[in-house]
């Protein structure tokens, strides 16, 4: 049997009549950091939510830890260990920050929320300055950061990020891509999915291109970051 | 200090005057043109009235805010007007200690100061708060639009007087078992709309609402139809608050050998409901601070983000429907207690959409408000009673004017404070 935390074994999603994915299968090992770049409408967001459970694979399997999730509710996913930052941040606009964390914590229980939270603002100062501000008045980079933080709450084994660097200035992008390795420093698998080819790519272990729902390639990130296609698709060809 | 020296009374005074004449022209046709069956008869005097006493509230008001004292409150509520939901700190429960004896205190008197028929009116307005914190969890906390309220209402009612006629059931019975039936029905309703969202759900609640007093309208055999059902009267420890005790029973007043009052049923009514208000006010503020209250709000702000976090949101949405429900049967078992008497005509549109003017004016998931609008929405119309006729007009006006001022409802949504201190 593999040892593989996350398998996907020939998944394929449907939108209606629209196959949005097809025949997917990739690996996620303990303690890695993967990354699925893909064009726009590619099919990212979809694997993301596919894992989650909504849209169900058709056909295929995910597997988590080796056991079988492709037919799990989507809460009981999130009680395993799989946490997801959704593309767009979705962070509760109308309650503080610390709200916020708090809710982040419902899969596992409140149980270790006093800690969590104090290492939360540990690994995003900003956070902390902000802990009673409403959510909704956040900058992008901050509401970002709280995504991310309000998932890490859950003590997941593996989180799942859907283009975090989404709309976000080059040095708050900068600044996110160094809480993704700090996030891996304290034992995390990531499991990121992005536009941003190239600080994608610098960051990963290894690397899946998508196109229109298939995997066309997949390397290390180094390699990927030398294919003369990728630098031709998703990082401006040069 | 040279910022607020001596007050100034020209300003306050022009604003007063201006205020005088908004008030005459919003009060001048209600309260001065009174309809005599057909014809209209003048009392110019009481707009007058009505228009100088609101008018002398602003140049007070105009004054105050000139004093070190106002100007401190008008800081206090900028800053909170910057924001949509305040968060609750501790420390301002301090007042609460103070404030929540005496509202017990107030009402537990009450009933034995007023006359009958301020007893009654008081019963509704308690009945409407109690209906309000429900479709307040619906509405207010989970962020579902439900027009069709008024069937757990219904469901409330009918369990009584239904279950009287062929179960035999008291008052006591159905006050435990109406709001579980009712809550049936919101898992009823809820079902079917768990993927609605706004205008969608809004229909099918509406509908749902019809349904049920279309079935209570014609079912004829079973819920007498348009004719309603007769309700009996409520019992403590086996005595019944009737002239007349049914055969084997032993009526209130004379067990205690007093004089046949109406009154002792309306205030054992009176005081069960303000004992049940009271609970379901407490408990909705410990349930705020329990996961479920927490996940409803959560739905309301961000489905997304309820199934990123794994909430269960079938379960949250259903919850939220069957709490409302139950609230709401509970409600119709004091309602149908306290008419003696239900039939379809209560359980109108109208009703569902006076409670959820109720929530709206009350401020969107605020408790407090939503106690206060009930209050106000059905006390004040009783005070107007002479102006019954405008009392429609005033209410649309009045919603209007709230949601261009107030859009956020007379009270700001408060939660309790649910993040454990540090
Ligand atoms: N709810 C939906 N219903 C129908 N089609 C959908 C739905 N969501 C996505 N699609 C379609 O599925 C395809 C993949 O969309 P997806 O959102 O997964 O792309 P993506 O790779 O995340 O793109 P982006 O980088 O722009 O976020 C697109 O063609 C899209 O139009
Ligand atoms: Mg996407």
């Amino acid at each position: 049997m593999s040892e593989h935390l996350l398998e996907v074994r020939g998944i394929d999603a449907y939108y209606g009549p629209i196959q949005a994915l097809r025949e997917v299968s990739l690996h996620v090992d303990k303690g890695e950091i993967v990354t699925l770049i893909g064009a726009n409408g590619a099919g990212k967001t979809t694997l993301l939510n596919t894992l989650f459970g909504n849209p169900r694979a058709l056909v295929g399997h995910i597997l988590f830890r080796g056991e079988e999730i492709t037919r799990l509710p989507t809460y009981q996913i999130a009680k395993r260990g799989l946490a997801l930052v959704p593309e767009g941040r979705h962070i509760f606009p109308g309650m503080t920050v610390e709200e916020n964390l708090v809710m982040g914590t419902i899969p596992v229980g409140m149980e270790h929320a006093d800690e969590d939270r104090q290492a939360m603002f540990e690994l995003f100062p900003r956070l902390e300055e902000r802990r009673d501000q409403r959510a909704g008045t956040l900058s992008g980079g901050e509401q970002q950061m709280l995504a991310i933080a309000r998932a890490l709450m859950a003590r997941p084994e593996m989180i799942l990020l859907d283009e975090p660097s989404l709309g976000l200035a080059p040095l708050v992008v900068k600044r996110i891509f160094e809480v993704l390795r700090e996030i891996a420093g304290l034992g995390k698998t990531i499991f990121l999915v992005e536009q941003n080819a190239n600080h994608a790519l610098k960051l990963a272990d290894r690397g899946y291109v998508l196109v229109n729902g298939v995997i066309e390639l997949q390397g290390s990130g180094k390699e990927l970051l030398g294919n003369p296609q990728v630098r031709q698709a998703y990082l401006g060809g040069h | 200090m040279s910022t607020h020296a001596s007050p100034t009374f020209i300003r306050p005074l022009r604003e007063a005057g201006v205020t005088f004449v908004l008030a005459l022209i919003v009060f001048g046709p209600i309260s001065g043109l009174v309809l005599d069956g057909y014809s209209i008869e003048p009392h110019l005097g009481r707009p007058l009235l009505i228009a100088s006493i609101v008018a002398a509230g602003r140049l007070l008001f105009g004054v105050l805010e000139q004093t070190p004292f106002g100007q401190k409150l008008l800081a206090r509520n900028a800053r909170k007007a910057s924001g949509g939901v305040t968060v609750a700190r501790g420390d301002e429960y301090k007042l609460l200690y103070f404030v929540v004896p005496l509202v017990i205190a107030i009402g537990v008197t009450l009933p034995f100061v007023a006359n009958k028929y301020w007893l009654g009116n008081l019963i509704l307005a308690l009945i409407y708060v109690l209906l309000g914190l429900g479709l307040n969890i619906v509405v207010g906390l989970a962020g579902l639009l439900d027009l069709g309220f008024v069937a757990f209402y219904a469901v409330g009612a009918y369990f009584l007087a239904l279950g009287a006629q062929y179960l035999d059931i008291g008052f006591w019975t159905a006050l435990v078992c109406a709001p579980m039936l009712a809550a049936c029905f919101g898992a009823v309703l809820g079902f079917p709309v768990l993927r609605m969202h706004g205008d969608y759900l809004a229909i099918v609640t509406l509908g749902f609402g019809e349904i049920i007093r279309l079935v209570l309208n014609n079912w004829l055999d079973f819920t007498g139809g348009p004719n309603g059902a007769s309700v009996p009267a409520p019992t403590i420890f086996g005595l019944e608050f009737s002239r007349i005790a049914k055969q084997g029973g032993t009526p209130f007043h004379e067990f205690f050998g007093l004089e046949y009052s109406s009154d002792y049923k309306l205030m054992f009514t009176y005081l069960v409901l303000l004992v049940v208000v009271l609970l379901m006010v407490r408990f909705l503020t410990k349930l705020r601070q329990m996961p479920m209250g927490r996940a409803w709000e959560a739905l309301r702000e961000d489905e997304i983000a309820c199934r990123s976090l794994g909430i269960n949101h079938v379960i949250v949405k259903l919850s939220a429907f069957m709490m409302g429900a139950m609230t709401g049967g509970l409600a119709g078992v004091f309602f149908a207690t306290y008419q003696g008497f239900v039939n379809p005509t209560s359980f109108n549109f109208f009703e569902s959409a006076l409670i959820l003017a109720i929530v709206v004016l009350g401020g969107l998931g605020s408790t407090l408000g939503v106690i206060i609008a009930a209050l106000v929405l059905t006390l004040l119309p009783e005070v107007l009673r002479e102006f019954a006729d405008y009392r429609v007009l005033a209410f649309g006006a009045l919603m209007v004017l709230m949601m261009i001022w107030r859009p956020r409802g007379l009270i700001r949504p408060k939660r309790p404070h649910f993040a454990p201190e540090v």
